[in-house]
Order: structure tokens, then sequence, then C-alpha cells
């Protein structure tokens, strides 16, 4: 059965019949199993996230997204305006500014080039700024987009945008369309996973929500403090070998009551807290890097400052995709410098720019890169306009929110490193070349994992809806 | 998603755009007027050269039959007055009529028609024809069409008047304990199949417990009811349960769930709304009270304009305060108050017609007979209101206040003057007029203006109002914002010597040592509403045609003249002659207490909605409602008192493969209880919940650290003592970090209305369940409570825990495995002490520690297995 041909999910059992076409002859075999018929097989097989197939050949497996949210620079990172310095301190002409969307400033706002230095790096030559020194050696492997586009100018809407494909909340989040699309490959691991460094994003919970899709598919936070899942250590007193006990007890419990009732959600029930036994273990064994060489530390950062928050959780990021997970999102906030941008941007470049970069050459060095897609970016950029909230101290000045151009960069399974999509107009306002808009970057991710973006649907409230709502188109030149 | 359907959406999003142009600005510059196409010279007859070319290329989207973006070609009234968007031909001017550049496709990506386009020389000629004059002389030979006649009303089921059908005959009529059953039954029988028996007792007193409190019975209750052997024990226990206060608390869940309640803003900042919970309160006790469903409708849509409205009338408008609300900086209040419109608009939509009006607010509905005309026709209701909190005392809080008020007004208001606050405020407040009236002079004056208007609610009605004029809440919300937002204006140090902190400080001191009358959120008519319009493609800064309130055309109609208000519309929809709300809501009972509605689609029963699996059984019930007047508590007793209801849940292979989803009602199900009913019945097991004074407050049971700050504003105060263990509908609803339970069991986030509620099933709710400290609390509770009970034998106890949890005994096999746990859990606790304390703390109960630990182990399995979080 082709599961995109369902038309809607709307019991747990619906479900289980119909959309987890993989897991249809396991859950099977478990019934059999649950019946006493083969004496091998156990309904710990039942795993709603059993890997489906795409709609076509896929170039990557899993995605890491490495969320900067808050809307870094793209003007002192990845889009030089050197024609930004004949109008430093000067406000632009009317014409030019009027149908600009800011958040806090006017278009009257003085203009502010950046003082940072671009070089040509790698083989592609592509410009990259001083304060990403480590992204400058992976040039070549990154596709760096100069025309992303938004709608929306704050950053709650902006972010729910990007990982909804709505500026409302509410709808699915991009981790849960994938797992929706194509499962997990873990059987002991979520296949959603939330890893946040820095303050909490403006979005929270909404950027890794499952919105109107089955909570199945919701993303997992790991924390860095406590149990890196919620409730994953068995309660103060219990052992491994109690909790196994407990788990048996309640086993036999829930076959008997399933050999009365009939009902198979007993069986799924069953298969979660196997499945829940298995993550108790897996997890802290993902999170022991004891085992990892010290040179591999050391190219993320991962044992010194600044980078050790970043640095443990893109390495944690690489240690899940090898197990399986399908899609980590990395939050990093915030890159929100409406004031002293000098500061707070070099601080959050010292703290990502190497771990981000060490990732992908990571990735690259055991052969996951291909299959792994890797996005880096925020839900919307910088203006060239300062922001002056202290008029006479130009250290305290910032850039606002800017919708209209903004710069991301993608590496990895499925995409063409070393060239730069698009490009801004010559001071930074809009974009001038090869558009791309949020939607079009979604529909380029599912196609990279082999989802058409037009048939990855879920018919809710009288309709299809999608991640990319009602728009969106694969960014070929993007491709490999 | 099939493919013809974006072919379909990319058609459309071509259409939407006909008429309409949907641009800030309609003049073209020099560069796009040289693109068009030269208008003909020569002398231009409507009827021999426009008529020919509005025939064949646009009457097929503007004639007749469809006005696509409400532009209609084929009459001349209509053609002029134009689209949503305005005017489209403008006389004498070609090169600035919108119809022009739409056909010249000089704008944007659109060019109308879609397909084939239009000649230079068709454009020619229409553009003489507008340089002309534009005049309008139909020929003789034009086919001459109708006046405008009212659309031919939908035939679609929803839409058609109840009619009360008569209960069908049936075979086995001794089965058929009411009406609903006879329905149920008929058909059945036509399929050839046999209903379920009726469930065990214990089954049937736990599932109507928990369907009618949501709460388990207690071992006694239990045994009362196996006790009664009268016919009318069933209906004496589900009058009993209709009676208890605990009813409102179960069935205002659903109710919140509909109406998007929760205890803060959402978005970003999402602040605490310490007065989000009165609504919730008065949802209880309305619902305890039994209030008709007219009238619950009426007060909670507009209460505020019933005749000497009281304060819960008042109170329950709370209902359209639920919306988020977006304080992030930047937020353009204006807009977003737009948008909290639109959300009111979709939900009343959603909760009260099950209709998706939602997709009108960017173009005509595709699938139901609603325009986007109609859309900001309903929207126009709710444009005029404006948000407001009212003191809304509590019993008790008045006469404090009162005796204190004078004094509390004159130690603040000389605390204000020691500081000089008002004088500073003053200067303030006129830089604030100038920077909204001079915008782009000074940034930081900017941002502090339009900072007050996101966190100040009613900000800029409140600063243009002179001080004297203000009431005690507007100045001190204005004095409040001044203190915490003054210093971004200010040079640092001249700030400091302000001593704002000693004043904040001081004034939080005064305000705890005072009396303060409880509030609550409401609504009011603002007394200067704005105009309401239509929005092109939904989009706030694209304004089209006026619009004025008024219900849609496929409807019942509305009486009066006159612009009707909210309170029209709040008696419209629960009008008996609208085919909508009875259906809707007596469908939502019945997926409340089977799992599925009759149907499917309960928030939508428009054309893209499922078609009800027993119309006539609907029809009935929906009739019988209006006539109960209705009564909510009614209608519940009659679902389950049917034998429908009373059937057992277990099902055979063979149906389960007939008829997976129950469509046929041959048997009940086994449901997963809600999120907040697993919480309560765990608790109640546990005898730790306190299920105290029914309404009241929210509460926040402890929850893991650091969870509050994944949201961008961290705000998390844990409740003390007995409130921790209050029922899971007081759980304080935080939209950016929720509690994690609730998610991880589905419950609704609360940003949009939710009619129907996914039941998941995850690891994550396993380890919740296993591993959860406070839940952990419930199991050791309950092994003391079966280790206090005075019986002493293993099975006894056994046999008590069982009947605690899930109103029967244990099988005996099921004593058999429970036995098998215990022995394997005390040989591993023996020689392990400080284990067997850490899972059993409380001392001097039980023979020995190892075997209280061991029943923690027996009670926690109890308390996670299946059936127990199920309704059966």
């Amino acid at each position: 059965m082709n599961f995109f041909d369902h038309t809607r999910t709307q019991t747990r059992r619906h479900f289980f019949n119909h959309v987890a076409g993989g897991i249809e002859t396991i859950a099977l075999a478990n019934l059999l199993a649950l019946e006493g018929r083969t004496a091998e097989r156990s309904v710990t097989d039942v795993n709603p996230l059993a890997p489906k197939q795409p709609h076509f050949a896929p170039k990557a497996k899993n995605v890491i997204f490495l969320f900067m949210a808050g809307a870094p620079s793209q003007i002192d990172l990845f889009d030089p305006k050197p024609a930004l310095q004949k109008w430093h301190g000067q406000p632009l002409p009317e014409s030019m500014t009027k149908d600009m969307k800011m958040a806090f400033i006017k278009p009257t706002a003085t203009v502010m080039a950046s003082p940072r230095k671009f070089a040509p790096c790698g083989q592609s030559g592509i410009e990259l700024s001083d304060w990403l020194p480590q992204t400058r050696t992976i040039a070549d492997e990154i596709c760096v987009v100069r025309s992303m586009y938004s709608e929306a100018f704050n950053h709650h809407p902006g972010q729910a945008l990007l990982m909804s494909g709505h500026t409302q909340l509410g709808r699915p989040t991009v981790g849960s369309w994938v797992g929706y699309g194509l499962g997990s490959e873990s059987r002991n691991l979520p296949g959603f996973v939330v890893l946040s460094s820095g303050v909490g994003t403006s979005g929270g919970s909404s950027n890794w929500s499952s919105g109107f899709l089955p909570s199945t598919y919701q993303g997992v936070t790991f924390r860095s403090d406590g149990d890196p899942i919620l409730y994953l250590s068995n309660p103060r007193g219990l052992s491994r070998e109690m909790q196994r006990a407990r788990l048996d007890a309640m086993r036999s419990l829930n076959e008997e009551r399933y050999h009365k009732t009939g009902d198979i959600e007993i069986a799924s029930r069953i298969a979660s807290y196997e499945l829940a036994f298995r993550m108790q273990a897996a997890a802290p064994e993902l999170l022991d890097f004891s085992r990892e060489p010290e040179n591999i530390k050391e190219m993320y950062g991962v044992d010194r400052e600044p980078t050790r928050p970043y640095a443990v959780n893109c390495l944690l990021a690489r240690r899940m995709i090898e197990r399986g997970v399908r899609f980590v999102m990395l939050a990093h906030s915030t890159w929100d410098d409406h004031v002293e941008l000098k500061k707070g941007l070099k601080k959050n470049c010292d703290i990502t720019d190497q771990p981000a970069a060490a990732l992908v050459k990571d990735l690259k060095q055991r052969g996951l890169l291909d299959c792994t897609l890797v996005v880096w970016g925020g839900e919307f950029g910088r203006t060239p306009l300062a922001e002056m909230r202290r008029p006479e101290d130009d250290d305290y000045a910032g850039r606002d929110h800017h919708p209209n151009g903004f710069s991301m960069w993608l590496a990895g399974g499925g995409i063409r490193g070393g060239q730069v999509i698009g490009a801004t107009d010559e001071l930074g306002l809009t974009v001038a070349e090869e558009k791309v808009h949020v939607h079009d970057l979604q529909a380029t991710l599912l196609h990279c994992l082999g989802l058409d973006h037009t048939r990855l649907t879920y018919h809710y409230l009288g309709r299809d809806f999608r991640l990319t709502d009602v728009a969106g188109n694969v960014v070929k030149k993007m491709l490999s | 998603m099939r493919t013809d359907n974006t072919k379909f959406t990319r058609v459309f999003l071509v259409l939407a755009a006909l008429a309409v142009g949907g641009w800030p600005r309609s003049s073209l510059v020099a560069a796009e007027q040289a693109a068009l196409p030269p208008a003909l010279d020569r002398q231009v007859d409507y009827a021999r050269d426009i008529e020919p070319i509005f025939r064949s290329h646009c009457y097929v989207c503007h004639g007749e039959q469809t006005q696509t973006n409400g532009l209609r070609l084929d009459r001349q009234d209509a053609a002029f007055r134009g689209g949503y968007s305005g005017p489209v031909i403008q006389p004498g001017e070609s090169a600035e009529s919108k119809l022009i550049q739409l056909v010249a496709g000089v704008r944007g990506d659109i060019v109308m028609p879609p397909g084939e386009r239009l000649t230079r020389a068709q454009i020619g000629l229409l553009r003489a024809w507008i340089d002309q004059g534009a005049r309008w002389e139909p020929s003789g030979n034009a086919v001459d069409f109708p006046r405008p006649s009212e659309k031919p009303k939908s035939r679609h089921w929803a839409f058609q008047a109840v009619q009360r059908p008569q209960a069908p005959p049936v075979r086995n009529a001794s089965w058929a304990k009411n009406p609903v059953d006879a329905f149920v039954l008929a058909r059945l029988e036509k399929e050839g199949i046999e209903p379920s028996h009726e469930a065990e007792k214990t089954t049937l007193a736990r599932r109507v417990h928990l369907d009618l409190i949501g709460l388990p019975p207690t071992p006694e209750q239990v045994a009362r009811f196996l006790a009664d052997d009268r016919p009318s024990a069933y209906e004496r226990l589900v009058d009993d349960l209709l009676d208890s206060e605990h009813y409102g608390e179960k069935w205002a869940k659903y109710w919140l769930d509909l109406a998007r309640y929760a205890d803060s803003d959402g978005y970003e900042v999402d602040w605490i709304r310490p007065h989000a919970w009165r609504y919730r309160h008065w949802v209880i006790e309305a619902l305890n009270a039994d209030m008709p469903f007219d009238q619950f409708t009426v007060e909670q849509i507009a209460g505020d304009l019933l005749p000497k409205a009281t304060v819960d009338q008042r109170v329950a408008t709370g209902f359209h305060r639920n919306t988020l609300t977006n304080r992030e900086g930047g937020t353009k209040v204006d807009q977003f108050r737009f948008e909290q419109i639109v959300d009111r608009t979709n939900t009343v939509g959603t909760v009260w017609l099950a209709l998706t009006v939602g997709c009108a607010q960017c173009h005509d509905h595709k699938y139901d007979p609603l325009t986007q005309k109609e859309y900001y026709e309903l929207f126009a209701f709710f444009n005029t209101l404006m948000e407001i909190n009212i003191d809304a005392p509590l019993a008790g809080e008045m006469g404090p206040y009162l005796g204190s008020r004078a004094e509390y007004l004159s130690r603040r208001n000389e605390l204000l003057h020691q500081y000089e606050i008002p004088q500073l405020m003053n200067p303030w407040e006129d830089r604030l007029h100038y920077a909204a009236r001079h915008p782009g002079e000074a940034a930081e004056w900017d941002i502090n203006y339009e900072r007050m208007l996101v966190e100040v609610d009613n900000g800029r009605k409140i600063l243009a109002k002179p001080v004297d004029k203000r009431n005690f809440n507007e100045q001190a919300s204005l004095v409040r914002f001044f203190l915490f937002n003054y210093a971004e204006v200010v040079p640092e140090g001249e700030f400091e010597k302000l001593k704002f902190e000693e004043v904040k400080k001081k004034l939080a001191a005064l305000d705890t040592a005072y009396p303060t009358l409880s509030q609550a959120q409401t609504i009011v008519e603002d007394p200067e509403p704005p105009a309401s319009h239509i929005h092109i493609r939904g989009d706030y800064y694209q304004p089209g045609i006026e619009v004025h309130p008024a219900t849609p055309a496929f409807l019942h109609s509305m009486p009066g003249g006159g612009t009707p208000g909210r309170l029209a519309l709040a008696r419209w929809l629960v009008s008996p002659e609208n085919p909508l709300t009875a259906r809707v809501m007596v469908n939502r009972l019945w997926q409340e207490l089977f799992g599925r509605g009759i149907v499917f689609t309960s928030e939508d029963f428009g054309t893209q909605g499922e078609k009800p699996t027993h119309p006539e059984l609907l029809d009935w019930l929906a009739a019988e409602f209006v006539e109960r007047g209705w009564s909510m508590k009614q209608m519940i007793k009659l679902m389950v008192m049917s034998a429908t209801y009373r059937q057992s849940s277990d099902v055979a292979e063979d149906m389960l493969e007939r008829d997976p989803d129950n469509i046929l009602l041959a048997r009940q199900v086994r449901l997963r209880l809600p999120a907040e009913l697993v919480r309560d019945v765990t608790l109640s097991a546990g005898g730790l919940l306190n299920s105290g004074p029914v309404g009241g407050r929210s509460i926040s049971p402890p929850q893991p650290k650091g969870l509050a700050e994944l949201g961008h504003t961290a705000q998390f105060r844990e409740s003390s003592g007995k409130d921790r263990y209050r029922r899971g509908v007081y759980v304080h609803f935080q939209r950016m970090v929720p509690y994690p339970f609730l998610m991880n069991f589905d419950a609704p986030n609360t940003l949009q209305s939710v009619c129907r509620r996914e039941r998941s099933n995850t690891p994550l709710q396993a380890l919740n369940l296993l591993n959860d400290p406070v839940l952990f609390e419930a199991a050791q509770g309950l092994a003391a409570r079966v280790l206090l009970d005075g019986v002493q034998a293993f099975e006894e106890r056994l046999d008590y825990a069982y009947r605690l949890c899930l109103s029967r005994e244990p099988s005996r096999t099921e004593a058999e495995n429970m036995e098998h746990y215990y022995r394997r859990q005390i040989r591993m606790l023996e020689g392990d002490a400080s284990a067997a304390e850490s899972l059993f703390p409380m001392d001097g109960i039980g023979s020995n520690r190892a075997e209280a630990a061991a029943w923690t182990g027996i009670a926690s399995v109890l308390l996670n297995l299946d059936e127990f979080i199920t309704r059966e």
C-alpha cells in the first residue's frame, strides 16, 4: 500500500492499519506472537516510527538543522556589500527603502557598512567573513544561499514560518513532517531530536511541535542538565533489573487484557514500553563521549570554552545520525543583535563556527555527509541599516530584522557544495537574483530526502495540509 | 495530496489575483506604462468590440454563475463597482485601470485571463474603450442576462434544516432502551450484525464514572452499584453523577479545547494571564448548572451586550480573550489585532458551525459556499470589539477593598509624587505623542512608543486620554510601563539618579499590603470601532472594499433591519432555524462518549467533511436537543442510558476486520483517557488527589528543572502543598512551555481551537508514567493504602489494589503473574535496604521494608497498565 494515498489518520488504530505501511506486517506478526502462534517474534517490534519508503530515491536520509535562532547578520557573515561604505552613516533615499518592513527602525535610519573582512575561500572562492574562520575551511562543501526571503519580520512568526511553513502557530514542524514521511531508522532513540544551546528560542516548543500530526512525531528535547530525556531515569532505588521485572509484569498483564478485549492498541502500548526501556539504555550510551578520540573532541572544541556547549551538541548530533535518528535540530539562540552587534555577533561566531565546521568535516570523513543534509540558518536576516538606540554610542549599534534578503547555507546529501545561489542588490536591501523563499527551502529539503512536498500531506480541517502551505518550489540549482 | 491538487492551487492563485490587483499602489511607473499595448486610435463600440471580449474571455469566472473575487463583468453596475479590491475600470484613464494592468500583465506575476492571453489588439480596444469614457451600451444582439438572483441554495446535507425523523422499526425491539438504539439497531439489522452484549457491571460503573465526572469510582461505590438490583440502579447512578460537581470539571475540558483556553499569552514573550482562570471557572459552573446551550452561547459571544449584563455574563466573554497575544518587540499592534480578529472569526466558525471559514480569509472558499466577502462580513461582527480587564470581585473581596481603598490610593499617590513620577511622566507622554506623529526622528523614542503599544493593552487609547479621564487601571498600566521602560530613553547615568528600582519595590510592597479585587478578561464594544474591509489574499496590508456585519447567504437569514451586532450574531447561531449548531453540538457530545462523532470530522460539517454515519440519528438528536431546551445534561443522559452506550467494548476478530473503526456501533470502544484524566485517575488511585473545591485558580505541579528555560522568557512558579495535587483541568497551561505530561498525552497546544484530540501511544508516555516522580509518589501512596487496609494475605491485598485501580477483581492468572513479580522483587530487594527505603520511604507500614517496596512495584505496575489509563 502506498501510504500517501490515504486521506486521513483518524485513530491510532487507523494509523496502525493504513499509515505506517511498513509496520503492518510487523503488527500482524505481533498479533500472532500474542496469540502464541510463533514463539520468537514479539510485540516489541511494533514501532509507529518504523522506516517508510520515500516518494523517490533520496539523496539524503537524515537532516541536521543548525537553527540559528534570532536572525544572524548575513551582511557581516555571508553577503559582502562593499557598496554600503559609500553610504555609511547616511540615510538612503526614500525610493530605496519605502517598501521595507522592519520591526523597530524606520526607513530613515542610517546605513551601517560591515566592518568585517571578506575573502574568497577554497577552490570555489565563496566570500566569507573573517569571523567564520572555520566555516571558511568548508567553503567547498557548502552551498551558500544569499537570496533567502520571508514575509515575517518578527521572531516568533518568522520561526513558525521557517519551521512549519506558516506564520500562525499550531502547524506541524519540519522535523515532524519528516518523521511522518519517513519514520526513523532508530529503534532505540526518538526519530526527531532537539538540542538547545544559549537562551531559549522565541518559538519554544512550537519550533518542534507535531501540530495536528499525532504527537508521535513531535521533537524530543535532549536536555543538557538532569535527565537528557524527560523521565529517562528510573525512580530512586529502582535498578535496571527491577525496571525489567516491572516491565515483564506489565507485559504479561497487558497481554492478558489484549486477549480479553481484542484491542490492538494494547500491543502498541506494550511496544512503547519496550522502546522506552531500550531508550533508557541507549541514551546514556549516546551521551557517553569517553570512547571518542581526543582529536575528534578537539576538532569540535568539546572540552573548552566558548565552544563547549555547541560542540557537545554537534558531536551528539553526529552520534545520533550514526544511530539512526532521522532529524536533529540544534537550536542556538540568540543572534538577535539589535544592540551591540559587534560584541554579540562575535560571541556567537566564536561559539558556533568551529563546532559547525567540524561537524561537516567529521561527517565527511566518516562517509556520512553524503546521506546527511546539514542546514545552517535563522528565521530572517538583519538590515544594512543601523539600529541606534544610543545615538551617541557607536559600539552600541545593532541591526534590525530583515526578511527581504538573507543568507543560509546547506551541505551534504543532495546538495552541490562550493556554490553560491542568488544575490541581493548592491546594498543588500532586497533579493535581486534567484529568489529563494522559505517555502522553497522546505521543498528542497524534502526533495533531498526523496519526498515530494506537494504529496506529503495530512488531511485536517477539510483540506490536505503540507509543510510548504500552498507554495514552494524545489531549487534545482542547489542539488547535486 | 494528489498532484492535480497542486495544479488546482496554482490556477487558483492566479484566479485569486484576477480583478483584485492586490497591490499597495495602483499607478504605474513610466517603464511599466511603456509596456502597455497602445490604445487603438478609433471609435470603439461596446456592443461590437468589448462585450465579445468579455464574453469569451472573462464571463467564465466573472459572469452570472461565478464572481471570482467579487468581480462581475456581464452587468454594468457590477462591472463599475469592481471587485474586492475596488474598481477595476476608471473611465478615461485606461493606464490607471486595473483591468488593463491585469490583462497586459504589467504587474507582479499575475496575468489575466489565465491560459490564453488577450492579444495586443484586444487590449488596445479595451484601452480605447476606457479612454473614450467606457460607455456601456449593450447591443440588441447581446443575450440579456437576468437580474442577479439569489445564489441557488446549497444541497449539502448539513446546510438543510433539521427535520425530526421517526425512530425506525426494528426486529429486536426489546434490545432498544430508547430511540437512540432504534436508529443504531436498524442499521445493524440491515447489515445482519448483532449488537454486543452489555458490558459487565464493574466495567459499566468505571466507564460511566470516567465519562461523566472523570474520576474512577471508589470500591464502595462499585460495591453499592453491584448490590443494587433494582432495574433503575444504573439510571440512579447516572443521575447521581450528572448531579456531581465534578461533572463540570470533566466536561469543561472539551469545551476549553474548543475555546483554546490557556494561562498565558503565547508567542515569544508568553506573559502569564493571571485572570484567565475566571473564564474556566465560569464554564465549570455553567456546565454544573446545566445552563442551556443557547444561553451558554449568547453569554460567551456577547454577554457584554445583554441588557443589564452581570459580571458573570461579562466574564463569559473571556471566550474571545483566549486568543493569543503577541508582545514581541517590533510587533505591529494593528496588524496583530487583525490576526486576533481572524482567529476569533475562525474559532466561532469552527465551534458553532463546524465550518472551515478560515479558508475564505484569503479567497472564496474552495469547497463550501462561502465567499471571501462573506468571510469579512462575519469578521466585521468581531472587528468592533475591544479587550478590557474588569474588576470582577469574588465573594468576600468587596468589603476589605472598599474599606481600605482610599488609604491605598492616597499612599500610592504620595509615593509616586515623592519620586516625581507624574512630573517625569508628563514630558515623557508628550514625547511619545511626538514620536507617534514623527516616526524615524529618534530610534529610541520610536521603539519606546511602539513597545508601549505592544505591552500596554489599549495603550494608544489610554495615551490619547487626558490623565484625569483615565481610570485607575488604565493609569496604573501606563505608570508600570513607564517605570520599567523609561530607562530606554534616558542616558544611563541620569536614570540611576531617579531610583526607579526603589519605587518599583515600594509600589509592589504597597500592592501586597492592601486588598485588591480579582479581575477578569472580557470584551466590550469599541466606542470608536475601526471600519472592516476585505483583505486581499488575507493580507492585513492590502485592504479592499469596505464591508459590514452580515451572515453568510447560504445559511438561514438573520431577522431585523439595520446593521446587526454581535448579540444578533449570537442569537442567530442558536436560532432553531440554524441547520448546524444543534447538529454540531450533539455530535460533539456523542464523540466524547463513543470516541468518534456520528460525523467523524467534528470540526468540519462542510462539503469536505465526512458524511454522518447515522444521519437520521444525528437529526433526531439535534431536534431533541432543541426541544429539550438545549439541555446538555439531558442529552448526555439520553446517550449514556442507551443500550448502544452500554455495550461491551471487547471486539471479536471478525468484527475488527469488518468494522475496524466501529462505524456501525456494534460495540463500545476502548479509549485511552485524555491527558488530564490520566493524571486524575493516577493521583486518585494513590490517594493523593485533591478534589477540593471545584473551580478556582490554576496550579503548577512540580516539573523538571530547566524546562521553563526552553521558552524565551522563563517563568515558572511551582505550587505548594495540596495545590500540587489538584485535578488536571486546573494545571497551568503555559503556551510556549506547557507541562510536559499534558503534551505527552495529546492535550492540544491551545494555539488554535481543537475539536478532536489525537490518542497517540508513545515511548515518552511510557517513560512519563514509569518514572515521573509525581506519578511514582502515587504508586507509593497506593502501596500504603493497600498495606494499611487491614487485610494481610497477598491475595486480599491484591484484590483491594485491583478494585482501587480497575474497579474489578484480578483474574486467577493475573494474580499469579503479580505474585510471581512480587517474589521476584523480594529476591532483588532482600539485602538492599537502601533501595527498599527509597522505593517506600514511609515507616511502620507493612511487616517489613522489602515487602512494602515490593508493593510499591505492584502499585506502579497497576498504574501503568493499559487498562488503567483506558476507559473500556
